[in-house]
């Protein structure tokens, strides 16, 4: 996350907004999704300077206008790929190793084959 | 009172009609029945002509890999005379990653070609950066809704993931948390916009899947000297199966057993906020594979072109675990490093292919892109910090949500049959649904719902009779 807490114009920013309240949201839903808003965040460029927790229009790639309350500037992505999973990392020694023990039994059987 | 959600599906046909360019009323033939074929074919194109619109969009053509080493290690655990030859379709080669590309492609192309100014898709998956690569080359506007965080803002790393390609190809990306709403809201956005409907489930993107299994039928056919016996899907909406088999069949590849996949995420609701965050896969999972295959029409358009019973010969499952020791296994042993999802029909092959004659052929027909965030150390590490629990040990002690158990040795890799009466009987229990309170179905009711289930008459006529007395 960028700690920026202020845009400008123009600036590349994130809105969030609430799409439905509770009450408006689809009948078919599980109690513990029925009683949260359906949020939505989207981004674009700041029309006006503003504050993050400011409300806040963009204007988005497609050219939409968007209202919502400013809720990142310059937002970026922090995704990673993490620890090496400590499960998963004899898969491979033991495939190769097996792999090896099989093609050298292929090979002794190819060889008595061949000798007999 | 109406809800604001109520008033928008209330439209949902007049917007969508609007938004598919096309009339799906003229295909309706009873409560129940509809010309699927007719459907299918009405946008005019041939497969040649699906080719040749890939071909422009730099689309398709992706290598066929045979798995070598992958085949000697099912070998080394089957019964002598056992262990089928495994190949792969390269599908993460094309533009954005995956066969998505293959579905988006016709959709833009028509897009482009009726006038429209841009695209609206909803999809937490591949095929939004499929869309979202494509409008970019045919310099459309693309909108992509996706279901991204739970309600604490919290993303899979596997959906943070989509969101950045979405946008690192141009798109606007609308991040929502939970819900089916996903789908009202692009019902909104395309009455705002007046762009087209990009669905998962047109007769177009479809279309655009064929040419996968054409290409598998002839590479095979060029490389073995005859097209796979059989073809192992990973299977979530439906598509990805509907458009290979149908491509096979088109190629002449009529005796390939045609073989869906789909990780067991049994227990988890699709619609918790709750779950949300306790699956391991995004997609391929049994809470699409299920549902869709059961009652293809919930989709956002009024007929689904992707209805799967028509075409599975066996529908597998697979847990978590074992998608991701197949999905390290195949980086070690075939320096082919993707992403999990699309892996989850190579787990189910190498169950499959250890019990199948050695002559025996089976084709893999997708991989898909992996990087940060979309590949299985992520999704286990996020599974991890999210309380679910990770071990090695049999995966027959897999609980989706709660334990995921990766295999100690490549012999625990079992895939389950999923029991195909099952969802013949429930699709024409969803089917009969649609239908006016005593509603009789006719003979050609009859030998639709066959078809659409990959039965016979007297098959549905045994269900009819059952439900009836239940």
């Amino acid at each position: 996350m960028t700690d920026a807490t202020r845009c400008k114009a123009g600036d590349w920013v994130e809105v969030e907004r609430v799409l439905l309240e509770p009450a408006d949201r689809s009948k078919n839903l599980p109690p513990e999704t029925a009683e949260k808003p359906l949020m939505m965040w989207i981004k674009g460029f700041a029309q006006a300077a503003g504050a993050v927790g400011a409300a806040m229009t963009i204007e988005t790639m497609t050219g939409r206008l968007v209202e919502g309350t400013l809720s990142a500037v310059n937002p970026g992505y922090f995704h990673t790929f993490g620890n090496p999973i400590p499960e998963l990392v004899h898969v491979g020694v033991d495939l190769r190793a097996r792999l090896a023990e099989y093609h050298a039994a292929q090979a002794d059987a190819a060889a008595q084959k061949g000798g007999a | 009172m109406a809800t604001k959600f109520d008033a928008i599906m209330a439209r949902r046909g007049e917007i969508m009609r609007k938004a598919l360019g096309m009339d799906y009323s003229v295909f309706e033939q009873s409560p129940i029945a509809f010309d699927y074929e007719g459907m299918m074919t009405a946008h005019g194109y041939s497969l040649q002509d699906i080719v040749d619109i890939q071909t422009k969009a730099g689309v398709g053509n992706t290598p066929l890999l045979e798995l070598k080493n992958l085949t000697d290690v099912v070998r080394s655990m089957s019964e002598p005379g056992k262990g089928a030859r495994i190949f792969v379709k390269d599908e993460a080669a094309n533009m954005a990653g995956a066969f998505k590309d293959r579905r988006a492609s016709v959709s833009i192309h028509v897009a482009k070609e009726k006038g429209y100014e841009g695209v609206i898709a909803a999809t937490s998956g591949n095929y939004g950066a499929a869309v979202s690569s494509q409008a970019a080359r045919y310099g459309l506007k693309c909108i992509i809704c996706q279901e991204a965080f739970d309600s604490r803002h919290i993303g899979q790393p596997e959906i943070v993931e989509k969101s950045r390609i979405c946008e690192a190809f141009g798109a606007e990306v609308v991040q929502m948390t939970v819900g089916p709403e996903l789908f009202f809201h692009m019902v909104e956005l395309l009455d705002v916009t007046g762009y087209f409907a990009a669905s998962l489930y047109s007769s177009f993107g479809v279309s655009g899947i064929e040419t996968l299994g054409l290409e598998i039928a002839n590479e095979m056919t060029a490389l073995t000297g005859a097209p796979p016996t059989h073809c192992v899907i990973t299977h979530a909406g439906g598509g990805n199966t509907t458009g290979t088999a149908r491509g096979l069949k088109r190629a002449g590849a009529t005796d390939t057993q045609i073989i869906s996949a789909s990780v067991d995420l049994s227990g988890l609701h699709m619609a918790s906020d709750d779950d949300f965050n306790r699956k391991s896969f995004t997609t391929g999972h049994t809470g699409f594979g299920v549902p869709f295959a059961t009652w293809p029409d919930r989709a956002d358009v009024p007929r689904n072109a992707a209805r799967s019973l028509r075409y599975i010969d066996r529908y597998l499952t697979v847990t978590q675990g074992e998608v991701f020791y197949i999905t390290e296994a195949m980086s070690k042993i075939e320096g082919l490093e993707r992403g999990p999802a699309g892996n989850t029909a190579m787990a189910a092959a190498v169950s499959l292919a250890r019990d199948l004659p050695r002559d025996a052929t089976v084709v893999v027909q997708e991989t898909e892109y992996t990087g940060a965030g979309k590949h299985h150390w992520a999704q286990l590490n996020f599974a991890k910090e999210m309380g679910v629990g990770v071990c090695s040990g049999d995966p027959k002690n897999n609980v989706p949500g709660k334990v995921i158990v990766i295999p100690e040795r490549p012999e625990q890799i079992r895939a389950k049959d999923f029991d195909l009466a099952r969802l013949r009987k429930s699709y024409v229990r969803n089917a009969l649904k649609q239908a006016p309170e005593g509603y009789a179905p006719t003979a050609d009711d009859i030998a639709f719902l066959a078809a659409d289930t990959n039965s016979d008459a007297a098959a549905v006529e045994a269900i009819l009779a059952e439900l009836k007395e239940a």
